[in-house]
């Protein structure tokens, strides 16, 4: 199975399976698609037949003569490609077979030993966003602030759990992880003091709105946090709709210099500027060029999640301005590109060289099995957004996980669970997408979440293009 | 070849034989917290090559 598209002059061939990528012209572009339509998907091509053997004389007339009909090429120049093609069939790059579907479960479980807990350190918040997903900061439930004993308990709960995994990831999140900063630092301290008996390496992440940024956060984060994400959706307009203070103000000003000076003492390494965008903000691209004019080098920007009867829910009817803006936002990326302006878009950051491993991309992020949240009272569940939900309460750091029921649900989902993903080509991109969307959508973690998907599909597009791109114009393809 | 030029990428069947080491940082740990991310991490193997 094969996925074509053309964007920016490229003509663009993925092998779904296989994970292959070609930039082609426009006659092997449509000789590929005759391919597709007159051939393959027609009669199971195996790799070992060839188009030029006797039984298959009609269907390769059929490709010359469609071919003939819609370009000027000669005859020999078409055999020429279709013998490319065969060789690239052979070679296992395209229309390949799928080697993934019957091993599938056995990928999962590799990747099935616990290594990163989302700490929910405080279920309080100090900002009023309008769309937070996590009820103002307390999931629905009691406002609360972890106690260190519990943060140690949860460090030793990943410990013991985390088999011969060595890096080990805690999150540091809420609500607003810096309303209980000290125990922030108290257990970044006791993670470090054990680690290395244990044999781990501890890798910590702040997520944080910025409101209680001072240099005394900035400097012990640079200091001990391999990853800190700095909530801002963008342009001050954009960001104080959906961002604002108990008393209903904005915060843009109130986190924009904290955050800049953040990433500044970061060497700009290491962190993300991260923002929701709403129905309100579907031009996002402007925040995102907004925060780069700024200075910020690392930015991500998703969606909102929330339910479809709010005013500024993103449905279907919105699609073709998001997709424009993801057009946008590549172009002024591959303007930028080199240049001292540039900048990362988390979404469009593929290396599709020494990127994830196909275990990875067949198991997904892990939710419920590799991952983690731990809640201030010490309960666990499948990851945050689970968090308050008591059917997917799985255990508490007492008892340790005694939900099996719904443990196995995790355990046993992949992308070749979920139907709904089996003839996408961005099956090995995003593994089915976020099981939590797909739980509040349709009561299931073995569904996908349409608008979802096709956001994502768009954005693998695009960053394949952009690769594409980048190497032709340095001579490296 | 002339008119198909093929991107130097990932060889998943080999990595499905010596993958899974799950040393690589999960993707809510990263930058997403709302979507699934697992593409945009790096290979853990590859970073000490």
């Amino acid at each position: 199975m094969i996925h074509q598209f053309k964007k920016d002059g490229y003509n663009i061939v993925i092998d779904n399976n296989s994970g292959s990528i070609h930039s082609v012209d426009e006659l092997a572009y449509d000789i590929i698609h005759s391919y597709s339509s007159l051939f393959v998907l027609k009669n199971n091509k195996n790799k070992e037949e060839s188009i030029f053997d006797e039984k298959n004389k009609e269907v390769l007339n059929n490709i010359i003569s469609e071919i003939v009909s819609k370009h000027s090429a000669d005859q020999s120049d078409i055999l020429e490609t279709i013998e490319d093609i065969e060789t690239l069939i052979s070679e296992g790059k395209l229309f390949s077979e799928d080697d993934f579907s019957s091993i599938a479960q056995t990928l999962k479980q590799k990747m099935g030993t616990l290594k990163a807990i989302c700490l929910h350190v405080a279920h309080d918040c100090n900002m009023d966003c309008q769309y937070c997903f996590a009820g103002k900061g307390h999931y629905s439930g009691d406002k609360g602030l972890m106690k260190l004993d519990i943060a140690k308990k949860a460090i030793d709960f990943l410990i013991a759990n985390s088999g011969n995994r060595r890096n080990l990831e805690v999150d540091f999140f809420g609500g607003e992880p810096l309303l209980n900063w000290e125990l922030c630092k108290e257990t970044v301290k006791y993670a470090r003091k054990i680690e290395k008996e244990h044999n781990k390496n501890f890798r910590f992440t702040l997520t944080t709105n910025g409101l209680l940024v001072n240099d005394e956060v900035i400097d012990f984060s640079n200091e001990n946090m391999c990853n800190v994400v700095l909530s801002l959706d963008g342009r001050k307009e954009t960001n104080d709709r959906m961002r604002k203070t108990k008393s209903g103000g904005g915060t843009y000003d109130l986190v924009l210099e904290k955050f800049k000076k953040f990433a500044e003492k970061r060497g700009h390494k290491d962190y993300y500027v991260r923002g929701t965008f709403t129905k309100n903000n579907l031009d996002f691209a402007k925040d995102l060029i907004h925060m780069a004019d700024l200075g910020f080098k690392e930015l991500s920007i998703e969606p909102v999640v929330t339910s479809d009867d709010v005013n500024y829910a993103i449905d279907e009817a919105d699609v073709d301005k998001i997709m424009e803006n993801y057009d946008i936002l590549t172009k002024e990326m591959n303007e930028r590109a080199g240049k001292e302006n540039s900048f990362n878009f988390y979404h469009y950051d593929i290396d599709f060289m020494k990127g994830t491993c196909v275990a990875k991309r067949v198991a997904g992020c892990g939710v419920g099995t590799e991952y983690l949240a731990i809640t201030p009272e010490g309960d666990i569940y499948p990851c945050h957004q689970f968090v308050g939900d008591e059917e997917y309460l799985l255990g508490n750091l007492e008892t340790g996980i005694v939900n099996f029921e719904k443990k196995r649900e995790f355990e046993e989902v992949s992308v070749y669970s979920r139907e709904d993903c089996i003839d996408c080509f961005a099956k090995l991109y995003c593994s089915g997408g976020c099981c939590a969307n797909s739980y509040h959508t349709h009561g299931t973690i073995l569904k996908t979440h349409s608008l979802s998907c096709t956001l994502q599909k768009k954005r693998v597009e695009n960053s394949i293009a952009m690769e594409i791109k980048k190497l032709d114009e340095e001579d490296r393809i | 070849m002339k008119r198909i030029k093929t991107l130097e990428t990932k060889n998943l069947k080999q990595s499905a034989m010596n993958g899974g080491c799950g040393e690589c940082q999960t993707s809510c740990q990263s930058a997403s917290k709302t979507s699934c991310s697992v593409i945009n991490q790096k290979c853990e193997q590859e970073k000490i090559k």
